[in-house]
């Protein structure tokens, strides 16, 4: 008994180093990803991105009863009995919640190499799939950006466009017609 | 005068009265001026003074402001809104494009309604600048089959794409070309603008622009006053009067103040891209130097910097 607790002891030790460690990475990433988007543009003094699309209430997670960091994970995928909400159409024949999502610390995502990645930042796992279009996004090809075309703008992140669990677009309803000229009285 | 072979009106007319017509019609028009400022009437004055109103090149900068106080306070009477009028310069070293990812447009129309309040668009009768066009996918982009006019459940409907089209701010417009009064053209920013004030609404740039971009006020506006966009410019989103032609500005009230134009802030997918074409680094300039770009209607050399691309 004492053995598997003072191993768990280890394993938590070693977990909160990394951790410690993804987390300054990712501090350091940040200026790095925004020095690479103000590139694109040596005018624009202030680069925003939104912030991520959360449901209210449900982030962090890692304080909530569900995710506390000593209940343990089966990391086998399976059909999860909570967050029945969400249905994956995402490659879900090869990937399921624990491919994005760490297992470890559930407020962040990791990418394939293991490294944690901020919900902010998450462009940078959806670019490990999705290269061409991060590109794109960085220079501005793709996504929608607001604000002031000579200054200062507003990015969105992938993820405020796209559902990552069901990415493709939805349909809308469109607006309506216009009226025929020789209809105009 | 009484040559038998003069059988001008003038000839014909009595000359017994002792004064000519054209002695009559001046006397009448000084004679209607002299009453209008007798009487003291504001409403004659504005009448007068907006009809000896100049050319808006031809403005200096005071009589623009007087010209503009005029307007504001006729336009308080007319909608009961406080409309400010700005008569903002172009940038210098900046010519605007524009780039439409035609696999990104869904056809919600969202940028045509964004338009319409906006730009201070009359919404009855309705003549939006953005023409939406459903074509096949299979066809291509074929402007002699495309469906403005389509009204599904949702969009984008199976097998169609959408190409939205409104002014295309050509660098050769052949609409300033027919204008017969130079009521319109474009300005140093590339922008093609009209003066509302100058068109005579002959509708000769409607006819000669070949995107259906110019748009014609057959009756009066009609904008609900809580829905008057205040924020305007002379040359672009105040409110028009009837009988004259307007069109896209690429909202020239925001553009020129730095911001995006209102279609690129309300298009849900991002397909409109909005930037300074003389900036190397600007998203404008990436897509043209790194997408296959198209221009509509490229073999009647109008030049136009909207462009047209396919993005991934």
């Amino acid at each position: 008994m004492f053995k598997i607790r003072s191993t768990y002891w280890l394993v938590a030790g070693l977990v909160s180093l990394v951790v410690a460690g993804c987390s300054t990475q990712t501090e350091s990433y940040r200026h790095f990803g925004n020095s690479a988007l103000s590139t694109t543009k040596k005018t624009e003094t202030l680069v925003a991105v939104a912030p991520p699309p959360f449901t209210d209430g449900v982030f962090p997670c890692s304080t909530s009863e569900c995710h506390k960091p000593t209940t343990k994970v089966n990391k086998v995928p399976h059909d999860v009995v909570f967050h029945a909400d969400i249905e994956l159409h995402h490659d879900e024949k090869n990937r399921w919640c624990l491919d994005c999502h760490d297992t470890a610390n559930r407020n962040f995502l990791h990418l394939a190499d293991g490294r944690l990645v901020d919900f902010k930042e998450s462009y940078r796992l959806c670019g490990q799939c999705h290269g061409p279009v991060l590109r794109a996004w960085k220079a501005g090809e793709h996504g929608k950006r607001t604000g002031s075309w000579s200054g200062a703008k507003e990015y969105r992140l992938c993820v405020s466009c796209h559902d990552p669990h069901a990415p493709h677009f939805k349909p809308l309803k469109p607006e309506r017609p216009p009226i025929h000229q020789e209809m105009i009285k | 005068m009484n040559d038998p072979t003069d059988i001008s009106p003038a000839a014909a007319e009595p000359q017994e009265l002792g004064t000519s017509r054209r002695e009559f019609i001046i006397g009448t028009f000084y004679a209607l001026a002299a009453a209008a400022l007798a009487s003291g009437c504001a409403a004659d004055q504005l009448a007068l003074d907006e009809f000896v109103q100049k050319h808006f090149k031809d403005l200096t900068p005071d009589e623009l402001k007087k010209t503009i106080a005029r307007m504001e306070k006729k336009y308080w009477e007319e909608y009961g809104a406080n409309i400010k009028i700005n008569a903002t310069p172009p940038i210098p070293g900046v010519l605007y494009g524009y780039a439409l990812d035609l696999s990104r447009c869904i056809g919600c129309r969202r940028c045509v309604y964004g338009c319409i309040e906006e730009n201070n668009q009359s919404r009855n009768p309705s003549t939006p600048w953005i023409t939406v066009l459903e074509m096949d996918k299979e066809g291509g982009v074929d402007l002699a089959n495309a469906d403005a006019f389509y009204d599904h459940e949702q969009v984008p409907a199976p097998g169609k794409f959408y190409m939205p089209v409104a002014c295309q701010h050509c660098e050769n417009p052949p609409c300033v070309k027919v204008c017969p009064v130079e009521a319109t053209w474009k300005e140093p920013d590339g922008i093609v603008v009209i003066d509302y004030n100058w068109c005579i609404g002959c509708r000769c740039c409607i006819t000669a622009c070949p995107y259906g971009a110019r748009h014609f006020n057959w009756s009066t506006p009609i904008i609900p006053k809580d829905q008057i966009n205040t924020n305007t410019e002379y040359l672009g989103n105040r409110p028009r009067p009837r009988g004259v032609v307007e069109k896209c500005t690429w909202c020239i009230h925001r553009v020129r103040k730095g911001q995006y134009p209102k279609c690129v802030e309300v298009c849900p997918v991002g397909a409109r891209k909005f930037g300074n074409l003389l900036d190397p680094e600007s998203e404008i300039r990436y897509i043209l130097e790194n997408k296959r770009v198209l221009i509509l209607k490229e073999e009647l050399n109008t030049q136009p910097k909207f462009f047209y691309y396919y993005g991934l």
